[in-house]
């Protein structure tokens, strides 16, 4: 679904993302993990347009979106959510998707009728409800707790349909009870939507219990891709990043 | 059901500019004095000029610094193509709209990529490369004296804008009519658009929209506004003078944004109206209106830290500064 080779990308003297090799398969629930620094983030602002790699190719369906800008990598089908929460805060939950909706559908430079139009309002409300915002529709995104405001974000990606979406650590500043009732959200919504989903993460425990597949990287390398499986058992690995597994942690 | 929701709004809007212009064009009946007349088509000109700025300032959170070059530009070249060519009034309105556009096209396309203060400078900053052309080309625009010798040929559809009272109704029409086109435009998709790069500009990216060319387009929309404000001024003025494109005429727009409140669409019309009130009943009483007007946007600025029209509506629990009319 998504390839990307020899990806590479320099910040002065520093390399944040250095010959990146990766496949990302369709259907599956990726996480990438890395220590701070690692490049991460860089990793998916290069795969959503945000800035454009020194080197390299990103493959996407088979297309080469190397280059293009945000908004067009994002009507080819990727969409994202941010480390923190990305919205608009003078709107309200049902706004905010409304608006998200309406650009989706190629009406944001629409100077003709009045918004919302025809059918933005419903698919608003069906987004809000698949993760759970329905409630606070009416609610001033600005308003929102810390956990919600990171629904809302994702749901912006999803408003798009996107057949990718890039969640940049969804459980950031959350705590240990909220994290996995947005976990379960997020996993819910790869089994429903059909997504390719990749996200980053720093808990261990999420990542090696819900992913189906990991790739880490490491001062801007690849160290490692696999299954968790694969992964745990990867000597690189626990030495770089894991530490040693305990004796009765069966690898 | 949303779109039957978005066409009430528009017709209750339709009802209320009729109804004003109905109403100012029986007030004269009662009160003759000629001095009402010239306040509310000095208000006309520049409500539509203030609104046009909060386009930007308030909608898109693009702080133009020189957003009067327009508002002269209108004055300039309605007068000009009054008085050197020979075309009616309604010709010359509609080529000072497209001199407008393609003016805004270029410095917007220049001013655009830049951000906050960046943005605000180099807008000011053309404003004021246009008013020295004005200044120094005095072949054309009769520099520092601007263009005197007043508006020929002001027939529109047979009414005479010659004529104190059509002028004033006129200017009414034109104002009501300009509110209606930008209030619509808020209301759009587009409208959406703004709000969305307002707050969160890569957010808005993220989403599939493309940020110059939203920005470039009200950029044009605005300028074509103020332009209309211009023209109004121009008839007023019978001319066009140095100090309707010179900067602090884009000051005027800013403190009547301030004054009115950036976050209600009628803030900068109500904003107009205290600031040339203020402005006509100070002078009257000293010479130090600069010092006065300071005091009261200090006021404004520092006390009730939102407009007039803000207050009100937060007072009758409407939503905060800024949120979606």
């Amino acid at each position: 679904m998504l390839r990307i080779a020899g990806l590479t990308k320099r910040f002065g003297g520093l390399t944040a993302i250095g010959d990146v090799t990766l496949d990302f398969a369709a259907g599956t629930l990726t996480a990438i993990i890395g220590p701070n620094g690692a490049g991460k983030s860089t990793f998916f602002n290069l795969i959503s347009g945000a800035i454009v790699p020194d080197s390299g190719q990103i493959v996407f369906q088979g297309e080469d979106i190397t280059g293009l800008s945000r908004a067009a990598i994002v009507r080819r089908g990727i969409g994202r959510a941010f480390q923190v929460a990305s919205f608009f805060p003078s709107m309200t939950v049902a706004e905010n998707l409304q608006a998200a909706v309406a650009a989706h559908r190629g009406q944001w430079a629409d100077l003709g009728r009045g918004f919302p139009r025809q059918g933005v309002r419903e698919r608003a409300l069906e987004v809000a409800e698949m993760l759970g915002l329905h409630d606070s529709a009416h609610v001033l995104s600005a308003n929102l707790s810390h956990g919600d405001q990171k629904l809302l974000d994702i749901a912006l990606g999803l408003a798009l349909e996107p057949s990718m979406l890039l969640l940049d650590e969804p459980t950031a500043g959350m705590g240990p009870e909220e994290r996995w009732n947005m976990i379960e959200k997020v996993q819910r919504l790869w089994r429903l939507q059909n997504l390719t989903l990749v996200f980053i993460e720093h808990d261990m425990d999420i990542v090696f219990g819900i992913a189906s597949s990991i790739r880490v990287l490491c001062y801007g390398r690849v160290l490692a891709e696999g299954t968790p499986d694969e992964i745990r058992a990867n000597p690189a690995v626990i030495e770089a990043y894991l530490g040693t597994p305990d004796p009765e942690d069966d690898a | 059901m949303a779109s039957g929701m978005v066409r009430t709004r528009i017709w209750r809007d339709i009802l209320a500019g009729c109804l004003l212009v109905a109403v100012l064009a029986i007030v004269p009946a009662l009160i003759p004095a000629r001095a009402f007349q010239d306040f509310v088509i000095r208000c006309s000109s520049m409500a539509l000029f203030a609104t046009s700025l909060n386009l930007l300032v308030g909608y898109t959170g693009l702080s133009s610094f020189g957003h009067g070059m327009f508002f002269g530009l209108g004055t300039y070249s309605f007068a000009l193509l009054m008085q050197r060519t020979g075309v009616a009034l309604p010709v010359a309105f509609l080529l000072t709209l497209l001199i407008t556009a393609v003016t805004a096209v270029a410095v917007g396309a220049i001013c655009i990529r830049l951000r906050l203060i960046y943005f605000a400078f180099v807008t000011l900053a053309m404003q004021m490369l246009l008013h020295s052309v004005v200044i120094s080309w005095v072949g054309l625009t009769g520099g520092d004296q601007g263009l005197m010798g007043g508006i020929p040929r002001r027939s529109v559809l047979g009414v005479d804008l010659g004529l104190q009272y059509n002028l004033y109704v006129f200017s009414a029409v034109v104002l009501v009519a300009g509110l209606l086109l930008m209030r619509h435009i808020v209301n759009t998709a587009f409208g959406t658009s703004l709000r969305m790069i307002r707050d969160n500009e890569v957010r808005a990216a993220f989403l599939g929209i493309v940020v110059w060319r939203v920005k470039l387009t009200v950029f044009v929309l605005s300028a074509v506004f103020a332009s209309v404000g211009g023209m109004v001024m121009s008839l007023f003025v019978s001319g066009a003078y140095p100090e309707l494109i010179n900067w602090p005429i884009s000051g005027d727009a800013i403190f009547a944004i301030v004054m009115g409140g950036i976050g209600s669409f009628l803030g900068p019309a109500v904003g107009t109206m205290i600031l040339l009130l203020l402005n006509d009943v100070v002078t009257r009483q000293t010479e130090y209106y600069g010092l006065a007007l300071g005091l009261i946007i200090l006021a404004f600025a520092l006390g009730l830290r939102r407009g007039v029209l803000d207050f009100i509506t937060e007072r009758l629990g409407g939503r905060p500064a800024g949120g979606i009319s």
